[in-house]
């Protein structure tokens, strides 16, 4: 942001500007504006295809998860926070997805991003959830996997290799997952 | 794609190149930052969030200067399928008593402001689109207006832009006139920017560009001239407004998280206009949760105004200038606003239909300093009265409920 | 004053439509990384860090009803006008 702020700068406190300067000034700055929004919006995340990075985190239980020890199960890993509204909402569409898959050799890893499992484990008393939840109090995970959007969900097939990366949650999004889960099941 | 992306950008080219003719500068720079914004994010990613569901039922009082003003304000929002926002709201004024003007010149009135709102949000991919219409209606004064905004999430929803238009339709009436009918337009230009700046920190600054052009006077409002021939020493006549009026406003906020779960927020505003007022305000705010249930608030306010040119507080002649201006709000004067609240919350839960409800408390107490008003009802020479201040308690309890 | 003559409005648009016309990310990557210092500038609070920043008494709007009336107050009261609204922060989810 320093150019823009050294052009707004110039633009308020240099007093006798001329009327060029000041149209370059601003126009300059206008287009630095739209391709920095531009830009940063393209960044990189963990490609579909590739495999999964591995991890071992806490569980509610007071055991620990390893991915990798998942092999042979899809795996759907959700990264949620206690704050987060849309993760709120998600939290029984995937109660409901792993009442009906879990025989079937799906996995769901909820994994937890407050700062304190405290305040997961609150909402978890209020939404109760029987798939594994994770806690990953110092975001390691999650920036692991590059988390761009709070809630994330990856699914990861039975080899390991991560097949899909969704970002955010809407209502009907558990369509989507299920979708997936479906087409996984018949490899 | 292409072809319909040419399309737009050659019509946004026409529409830049006859809108620059038209404008001043400010609009000129604020409809640019739309437009590009615009092309900018014709092709955006994923999504912020809606408004939050909720509904409330406010009671509203200010009591100060002679005048009790209360009324109830109801607020119903509905979100749908995750992308609309809906909203309503129904507003009541009961004015009674009588402020140091209608002291000064009139008898006491009893009047009732009804004021209705929808408005509609629309969420698409980071860009959030609000509009809303309101209706406010009394038996001398009606007004309409029409708001449009765009708000949008960039680089990694850190940033927020935000752009508003408003236009709004005044019609004034006079009591016991009924040929008095004059009417005023106004058009508001809003630019908002907030950035995070750290997990903590939030800031932002906005700057608001309005302009009004019709009847911009109160009809009841009077001007005083030194008037010999009377026992006071002084008359009235109708105050004369310039039939235009163009204003900025600059402002910067502040949010601070606070490490044991406490916020304090501070902002601050400039303003000035063609009408020669120059005002300055800042507040700051503090917010203390207590436990899960509690919220206190308190926080301070002080605003500084300077007249507007052609305000005099006495005038030598009826007609001494072309515009004259008696409306203490066009005085030079300071106001200190300190508040103080308190809410109490029930959590039920997230997978109720209900979520959760709470009950609130707020009092403001307002304290106006004139430093070029005069308290016309004195019993002391002409032009001696004793400057005018006052103070106002405002109420406002409310109950609320998430859904 | 006209503030933005015809060659700047050109230069817009033509950086607009040079966006636009091969999808925005990948147009400007290119042209992005030769002149553009901020290019590889990456949002420093993750989504994942936000829990303060969606705290309710972080928001700029906490009660919209009791808001709007306090604006109403001030305004009717005083010569200012505008500039006393806000939005962003959050939880920034979605």
């Amino acid at each position: 942001m320093t150019n823009i702020n050294i052009a707004l700068a110039t633009l308020l406190f240099v007093k006798p500007l001329s009327t060029v300067r000041m149209r370059q000034l601003l126009t300059n700055g206008a287009v630095v504006v739209a391709l920095t929004i531009c830009s940063a919006g393209a960044m990189a995340k963990p490609v579909s295809g590739e495999e999964s990075p591995d991890f071992t985190l806490k569980s509610r239980d007071g055991g620990n998860i390893r991915l990798s020890e998942q092999r042979g199960n899809i795996v759907l890993v959700n990264f949620w926070a206690s704050w987060c509204g849309p993760c709120r909402e998600e939290l029984p569409a995937f109660e409901a997805l792993y009442q009906e898959y879990q025989d079937l050799g799906v996995e769901i890893l909820a994994v937890n991003v407050d700062d304190e499992a405290d305040k997961a484990n609150v909402l978890l008393q209020d939404i109760e959830v029987s798939f594994p939840v994770l806690f990953d109090t110092s975001g390691e995970v999650s920036q692991l996997y590059d988390v761009s959007a709070m809630p994330t969900t990856v699914i990861v097939d039975r080899d390991g290799t991560v097949r899909l990366l969704h970002p955010g949650y809407r209502k009907g999004d558990e369509k989507k997952y299920e979708k997936a889960i479906k087409m996984l099941m018949r490899e | 794609m292409a072809a319909q992306v040419v399309v737009v950008a050659v019509t946004k080219l026409q529409t830049t190149q006859a809108i620059t003719q038209n404008l001043t500068m400010v609009k000129r720079v604020l409809v640019a930052l739309g437009l590009i914004l615009s092309l900018v994010f014709v092709g955006g990613t994923k999504a912020a969030v809606l408004p939050i569901e909720r509904a409330d039922v406010l009671y509203h009082s200010y009591e100060g200067d002679g005048v009790t003003i209360d009324g109830p304000s109801v607020l119903l929002r509905k979100n749908i399928a995750g992308k609309v926002s809906v909203s309503a709201n129904y507003y009541v004024d009961t004015v009674s008593g009588a402020s140091i003007d209608v002291r000064a010149t009139a008898s006491p009135y009893e009047e009732v402001r009804k004021e209705k709102t929808v408005g509609l949000d629309y969420l698409n991919n980071k860009t959030l689109l609000s509009t809303s219409f309101t209706n406010s209606s009394e038996n001398d004064f009606e007004a309409n207006s029409l708001y449009v905004g765009v708000s949008q999430d960039f680089f990694g929803d850190l940033s927020t832009i935000s752009l508003s238009y408003s236009k709004g339709w005044d019609v004034v009436g006079r009591r016991g006139d009924e040929s008095f009918e004059e009417e005023a337009d106004r058009q508001k230009f809003g630019l908002g920017f907030s950035q995070v700046a750290t997990k903590s920190l939030i800031v932002g600054f906005n700057i608001e560009h309005i302009s009004d052009e019709g009847y911009l006077n109160n009809p009841y409002r009077a001007v005083r001239f030194l008037d010999p021939t009377t026992d006071r020493g002084f008359s009235f006549v109708t105050e004369k407004y310039p039939n235009t009026r163009s204003s900025t406003a600059y402002s910067i906020n502040a949010n601070y998280y606070l490490p044991y779960r406490a916020a304090i927020y501070g902002d601050a505003r400039i303003y000035n206009d063609t009408w020669g007022i120059k005002a300055q305000n800042v507040k700051l705010g503090y917010i203390h949760p207590v436990e899960d249930d509690w919220i206190f608030e308190v926080f301070l306010r002080h605003y500084k105004q300077d007249k507007a040119d052609f305000y005099q507080d006495l005038f030598s002649r009826p007609n001494e200038f072309n515009f004259m201006a008696r409306d203490k709000e066009m005085s030079t004067y300071t106001g200190l606003t300190a508040g103080i609240s308190v809410s109490y919350e029930w959590q039920f839960s997230q997978t109720a239909t209900f979520k959760k409800s709470a009950v609130h408390f707020e009092w403001d107490y307002m304290k106006f300093d004139y430093n070029d008003f005069r308290d016309a009802t004195a019993q002391t020479p002409v032009g001696e009265e004793p400057l005018f201040g006052f103070s106002a308690n405002v109420l406002r309890i409310f109950a609320s409920i998430w859904y | 004053m006209r503030l933005l003559n015809k060659a700047s409005i050109r230069l817009l648009v033509v950086a607009c439509i040079a966006t636009l016309s091969s999808g925005c990310a990948s147009t400007f990557e290119s042209i992005n990384d030769s002149i553009n210092p901020l290019a590889n500038l990456e949002p420093w609070v993750k989504p994942y860090e936000r829990s303060n920043l969606a705290d309710p008494i972080m928001s700029m709007n906490r009660n919209p009803v009791a808001l709007a009336y306090a604006k109403h107050v001030f305004e009717s009261r005083e010569g200012a006008r505008g500039a006393d609204g806000g939005a962003g922060g959050g939880c920034g989810c979605n």
